[in-house]
């Protein structure tokens, strides 16, 4: 029960709350997860047909989705394993690819997940979906188990599709394409939110889009990595630059 | 065809390499969360990195070509409906639908 301020008069001062019961945490991260899983369910049974379409056993997109977490480069690896490409080249290739998950313990909020297993389970299952819901500004509030909740829903929804996919890949239409838009609709969505929150801060936007087109046309097979570092770099430089500004003024 | 062996050796040699790049970094990274540079990053990093991911997916949109109507179609729609109603699950659902309707009917070349 909350006692107005103008009635007790005291200062205002952070009030204790008791954390909400396990099973609401729980069902509070699954909606959160929605528009996520939305979009990972499509690419997941997008993932497991083209396993199998490939050659590869139906059970290989399971342990692959459940173990592997992480899209982008499971589809690559596809390719890699089919071709049978030694083990060391395809460690380069996973390093390159996800690399860029090096930037994500700079907000990943894993300071609220506790407990070694959490802190564990929460870093392996770090995709890019789970950083992008739970680092900005609408996660502030949620407590350690609603974070790992939403991850285990994300890593639920990508594991069971991509196993319904390699069993009922053959089902689909083949002249059904374009599904796999839904990582695309998925980025943009989180990319107007993330861009809502900086609050008219537009240098930052558009050095993310120069630093992604400059990668693009000159680095096309390392286009992630050099755009993350290129963005890195030019927010550091803006950071001393403007830091030098204020103090002199 | 690979082997089983080779296979699942595969999947171990990727997680161990991802959940190394996501793991270490905490370890390293921490100390400098109250560092008012890794504060500046760190706000501005979420926007930055959606972005670039963005971007990412759309990079081989053949932008010559009237294929490339498909997604950017569907990108006007994602963007128009997520600016005007703010729910992300419409706005992914919307997009998607667009893009697979005229990628499998209308642009099939």
């Amino acid at each position: 029960m909350e006692i107005p301020q103008a009635v007790t008069g005291a200062p205002p001062r952070p009030v204790p709350v008791p954390p909400p019961p396990r099973t609401s945490q729980a069902r509070a991260a699954f909606k959160d997860s929605a528009g996520a899983g939305l979009a990972f369910i499509p690419l997941g049974l997008a993932y497991g047909a083209l396993v199998t379409q490939s050659g590869l056993d139906w059970w290989w997109a399971g342990l692959s989705a459940l173990v592997a977490f992480g899209g982008s480069f499971e589809f690559l690896l596809i390719g890699l394993v089919t071709v049978c490409t030694p083990l060391a080249s395809i460690a380069v290739a996973a390093f390159m690819v996800n690399v860029r998950h090096v930037f994500y313990a700079l907000s990943f909020p894993l300071h609220r997940v506790t407990g070694r297993l959490g802190k564990t389970y929460s870093t392996f299952a770090l995709c890019d979906e789970a950083f992008a819901l739970t680092s900005g500004e609408r996660a502030r509030s949620w407590p350690g188990p609603r974070i790992l909740w939403l991850q285990f829903s994300l890593h639920l929804y990508w594991a069971a599709s991509s196993v319904a996919g390699a069993l009922l890949g053959s089902l689909i239409p083949a002249g059904v394409t374009g599904l796999d838009f839904a990582l695309t609709a998925m980025f943009t969505v989180l990319a107007l939110d993330a861009v809502r929150d900086l609050r008219g801060d537009l240098p930052t936007p558009v050095i993310a889009l120069l630093s992604a087109v400059v990668a693009r046309l000159l680095f096309p097979e390392e286009m992630l990595p050099v755009a993350f570092a290129l963005f890195t770099a030019a927010l550091l430089a803006r950071h001393f630059v403007t830091g030098r500004r204020a103090v002199r003024a | 065809m690979p082997d089983t062996r080779y296979a699942v050796a595969a999947v171990l040699v990727t997680a161990a390499v991802t959940w190394g790049l996501r793991a270490l970094p905490f370890a390293a990274l921490t100390p400098l969360r109250a560092s008012g540079t890794v504060r500046f990053l760190s706000t501005r990093m979420p926007a930055g990195v959606m972005l670039i991911l963005l971007v990412y997916c759309l990079r081989d949109v053949p932008v010559t070509h009237t294929r490339a109507l498909a997604p950017l179609t569907a990108l006007a729609v994602t963007v128009g409906l997520h600016l005007w109603r703010r729910n992300a699950l419409l706005s992914i659902l919307a997009g998607t639908a667009v893009h697979t309707l005229l990628a499998s009917l209308v642009f099939t070349g």
